[in-house]
């Protein structure tokens, strides 16, 4: 009824993948959404370059925690130079619905979280681009 | 329901905003309490202004300049009446209520506070009237503590006399919660608080737009309001005792907050303008007095029957959906026409998101009350705040329309 949230988005809001913490990650980054404050913390596991394991935690809205659940699938397997290419078009082509600025927000949490952990704090070099 | 006091048809007539269409519904604005609609009244006022009196005030000779002063000193008379205020003197502009209160903090505060002293404010609170106590505070190694909510968010009574003690030499409490909606008891509080010896600072950014105010009959020591908040725009106000204003250093230096400048010290103003450095804002402090014309004309005790009926009848018809969690008291004579709530099975980005879609405009977070949500356990709420304009017909469609969310977010 609301192409904002389609079934696609409700069911990883409801029923999300790859949701949890991993002891002993070899990352582990949490950051907040300063719209609401809400919360992500992302664990990888790494063998050599390439994450075998990804588990997501915090709360958050249907968008931001859609957006973990999908984008957590999409990078288990993918090196670490490859998830530094995943940008905001990625996210917003991946969820597949309008969003407006605010929104995009949110939308953009999951990724931004994930890309300190691969870069280190303060040193994406899209985290300027990301946000806008 | 019927509202003797005040004719809402004839009310939302005044209000251009509302008579328009978002997303093809009808505009339902309930987002009161982080800033107001105008009236027609205010919006012509700046119109008059910019067109035919436009000048910087004070010190100029001719006529622009002389009525540009006179509307914006008279404003400041009329504000002062408004909240019974013994002289002009009292009334300090300032840019919102943040910076009343941070002007508060840095200047009575910062000459009066010191190491070992008590700071108290409520887990209530906004984030203005707890961040500058806490600046200051940590600069002078003195402690901010805090009068704790019970589970309908109102403040601990025997809290008022164990936190506010012998070395308590501030107190700084909201009159209303902008999420609880609490109003206070800000009587009790102010007793007790000059019992110690200690300041009061009133945060009055919710009670002044919704409620009579009268600072003689409160005796509070400082009160800070928003322009923005009550038909107004975006300008704030400061009121202040006479004797503790004269006391106090001045805030920002600059212009017009001196009476002489020399090369090694000057002398300042005389009160109010000792506090209002550089050029104000003229404009917004002129049409102020419209939107003061505009809240007396309906009658400040009108205004509060018409929320606190409102209130009564949204809490009822809330009541009545299953598992909505309400913030703060479920009394409508406790509280304000503020409603923050959750339900378990949307956040309330998505929540707002769908409202938005209906044409209705509510708020979504932590409304600059982290310790507040925090203390319940919320990470965010969505917050429904009514105003003059609002009518039983807009609840029945916030309610509806929250069904419509729960329908959607139904767990399949
Ligand atoms: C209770 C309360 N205090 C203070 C403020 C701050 O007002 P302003 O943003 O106008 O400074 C607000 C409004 O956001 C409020 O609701």
């Amino acid at each position: 009824m609301d192409d904002l949230y389609r079934e696609l988005i409700l069911d990883h809001y409801q029923h999300p993948h790859n949701h949890g913490e991993i002891p002993g990650a070899d990352i582990s980054v949490e950051d907040s959404n300063p719209l609401c404050g809400d919360k992500i913390r992302i664990d990888l596991k790494l063998q050599g370059d390439t994450v075998v394991d990804v588990k997501f935690n915090g709360k958050g809205c249907a968008i931001s925690q859609a957006s973990a659940s999908m984008l957590t699938d999409e990078i288990i397997g993918k090196t670490l130079d490859e998830i530094k290419t995943l940008d905001k078009q990625f996210v917003l082509e991946m969820l597949g619905i309008p969003l407006g600025p605010s929104r995009i927000k949110c939308a953009l949490l999951p990724l931004k979280v994930i890309k300190v952990g691969v870069y280190g704090v303060g040193a994406n070099p899209d985290e300027d681009e990301d946000e806008s | 329901m019927t509202q003797p006091g005040l004719n809402i048809s004839a009310i939302r007539e005044d209000f251009p905003i509302l008579q328009q269409t978002v997303h093809g519904k009808p505009l339902v604005y309930l987002d009161s309490a982080a800033t107001s609609q105008k009236p027609e009244t205010v919006i012509r006022a700046f119109d008059t202004y910019y067109r035919t009196i436009n000048a910087n005030i004070h010190r100029g000779v001719y006529t622009l300049a002389e009525e540009a002063t006179a509307q914006y000193e008279g404003a400041r008379k009329k504000i002062q009446k408004f909240i019974n205020a013994k002289s002009f003197r009292e009334m300090i502009y300032t840019r919102n209520t943040t910076e009343a209160l941070n002007l508060v903090a840095q200047t009575w505060g910062r000459a009066n506070i010191r190491a070992g002293d008590e700071i108290v404010s409520t887990l209530l609170e906004h984030h203005s009237n707890i961040v500058p106590w806490q600046m200051l505070a940590q600069e002078k190694g003195a402690t901010l503590n805090f009068i704790e909510v019970d589970a309908q968010g109102q403040l601990l009574p025997e809290q008022i006399a164990s936190v506010i003690t012998a070395r308590t030499k501030l107190v700084a409490i909201t009159m209303m919660s902008n999420v609880a909606g609490t109003i206070t008891p800000i009587d009790a509080i102010i007793a007790r608080a000059h019992a110690v010896g200690a300041v009061v600072v009133v945060d009055g950014a919710q009670s002044v737009p919704h409620m009579p105010v009268d600072v003689q009959a409160l005796d509070c020591d400082f009160l800070a309001f928003s322009g923005h908040k009550m038909l107004g725009p975006f300008i704030g106000v400061l009121y202040g005792k006479r004797a503790l204003l004269e006391a106090m250093p001045p805030f920002l230096g600059g212009g017009d907050m001196i009476r002489e400048v020399h090369r090694d010290h000057s002398k300042w103003n005389e009160l109010p303008w000792k506090f209002e450095a550089g050029t104000p804002s003229v404009a917004e402090g002129i049409v102020m007095g419209a939107a003061i014309d505009y809240l007396s004309g309906l009658g400040m005790a009108n205004v509060r029957a018409h929320e606190r009926e409102l209130v009564a009848y949204a809490l009822e018809k809330f009541a009545a959906v299953d598992g909505v969690r309400i913030v703060g008291p479920l009394d409508p004579d406790a509280r304000g026409g503020v409603i923050a709530f959750e339900i378990p099975e949307a956040h309330p980005h998505d929540i707002a998101q769908i409202f938005d879609r209906e044409g209705i405009c509510v708020r979504a977070g932590h409304h600059c009350a982290m310790p507040l949500h925090e203390h319940y356990g919320l990470a965010a709420t969505t917050r429904a705040s009514f105003y003059i304009y609002n009518t039983p017909d807009e609840v029945d469609r916030l309610i509806a329309t929250l069904k419509k969310v729960r329908e959607i977010f139904k767990t399949q």
